[in-house]
């Protein structure tokens, strides 16, 4: 049985992802984790070995951002929500509770990945862990 | 479905004693479906003889599968005789743009200062075709494009007619940023062009070390595309897109080091020549 291949701009971004040191998160346009790279794992408290891809009702529900949380929005106020709803970058700060069980304060800055011009292949999102401070 | 490759080499032709058993002639195969539909994968300088030899076919309709624009896939497009002939009815597939279509890329090669004739000039006056990202037909055969990585917009071919598949990636470099063996197949690219495919003609441009000073130039070394082709449990590689550099010798001192790290699955890899006939029967 054929396996179906992610949209090459997926595969390409994943490697980009899985080349750098800052931690990165890439979805799907309907929302699912497809990948997250060694250096975002200690930040959402598990491996993607372990994880594996996340359907986006498992991810929030996993890391409860703060918008979720405190029932001020879903996904769609989420940077990666933006940034596949509305098709343009986005970004804030916002709590999240990695699969440890930890709180962190992260930064979140997501783009939409285009393979044409009307084709949304997903998004691309980078962060990072904000000083508490 | 029968296939026989015009040219093999890659980047630039490379005629001369040195390569006269493989060939100098840039990435060009003719496909014969059962019903005779002609298919033409890339137009490298390998288009110039097969076109002598579709003349006396004349007039018919004639497809031309571009992988992509870089020049030594296009090359031989302006001295394929058929593009002469205004009773030709002839199509050109090829890579969609965001910015220009496929018409004007071609345009800015066929047309002064790089060419003397304006492609609208040209008396076959050709249709051309952004390839469809869903499968369609041609002639008996369903064909498959979908991107693969490489420099700019390219896409691998998968041409299936009466249970044979011929896979068709001269320019990939599927090992960028991946380590082959540790990923799905669907992190891949070109598996959903390649897989269980019967003969696959691929990209093996570099030795390991010519690669790793070439790392994102968008070509594979020989254990990248041997590795490849198990992974997409292809049943015949056939290596393609030779170096211009690489003498005939090299070549199959190339072939010895895939042969070596085949493990087995599929039969044994080979080397694309120029001349070589496939019976996908």
């Amino acid at each position: 049985m054929a396996t179906e291949e992610h949209n090459l701009v997926l595969i390409l971004a994943r490697g980009l992802a899985s080349s750098v040191a800052t931690p990165m998160v890439l979805v799907a346009p309907d929302g699912t984790i497809v990948y997250f790279n060694e250096p975002a794992e200690p930040i959402l408290g598990q491996t993607y070995a372990e994880a594996g891809e996340m359907s986006r009702d498992e991810w929030l529900a996993q890391f409860v951002p703060q918008e979720v949380e405190s029932g001020q929005g879903d996904l769609d106020a989420l940077p990666i929500g933006i940034a596949l709803k509305e098709r343009r970058p986005a970004h804030r700060s916002l709590m999240i509770t990695g699969a440890d069980g930890e709180r962190r304060s992260i930064a979140v800055t997501a783009i939409p990945l285009f393979a044409r011009t009307e084709e949304l292949a997903g998004a691309l999102a980078i962060f990072w862990e904000e000083d508490q401070a | 479905m029968r296939a026989r490759v015009w040219g093999c080499r890659g980047s630039l032709a490379a005629p001369g004693p040195e390569t006269i058993r493989y060939g100098g002639n840039t990435s060009c195969v003719e496909v014969r479906l059962d019903d005779d539909t002609l298919l033409i994968l890339d137009a490298g300088t390998g288009i110039r003889p097969l076109g002598l030899t579709v003349v006396d076919e004349l007039p018919r309709t004639i497809h031309v599968l571009l992988t992509h624009l870089h020049i030594d896939h296009i090359e031989g497009l302006a001295f394929f005789g058929p593009l002469w002939r205004p009773d030709v009815d002839l199509h050109v597939w090829g890579p969609p743009s965001p910015l220009r279509s496929l018409e004007r890329r071609i345009a800015r090669y066929l047309s002064p200062p790089l060419f003397p004739i304006h492609l609208h000039d040209i008396p076959s006056k050709p249709t051309f075709h952004d390839v469809p990202d869903e499968d369609w037909k041609l002639g008996g055969a369903l064909v498959r494009a979908r991107p693969v990585s490489h420099r700019g917009p390219t896409v691998g071919y998968r041409i299936s007619e009466n249970g044979q598949t011929l896979a068709f990636v001269p320019d990939h470099e599927p090992a960028l940023g991946v380590d082959l063996r540790s990923v799905e197949p669907e992190w891949v690219s070109g598996h959903a062009v390649a897989h269980h495919a019967d003969v696959l003609l691929h990209d093996s441009q570099y030795t390991e070390e010519e690669y790793e000073q070439r790392v994102g130039w968008g070509h594979s070394s020989v254990v990248h595309v041997v590795t490849f082709a198990e992974i997409c449990d292809v049943r015949q590689l056939v290596m393609f897109h030779h170096d211009p550099l690489h003498t005939d010798d090299e070549l199959e001192a190339h072939l010895r080091r895939a042969r070596e790290v085949h493990s087995g699955t599929g039969e044994t890899p080979i080397l694309a020549y120029e001349g070589m006939e496939l019976d996908l029967a």
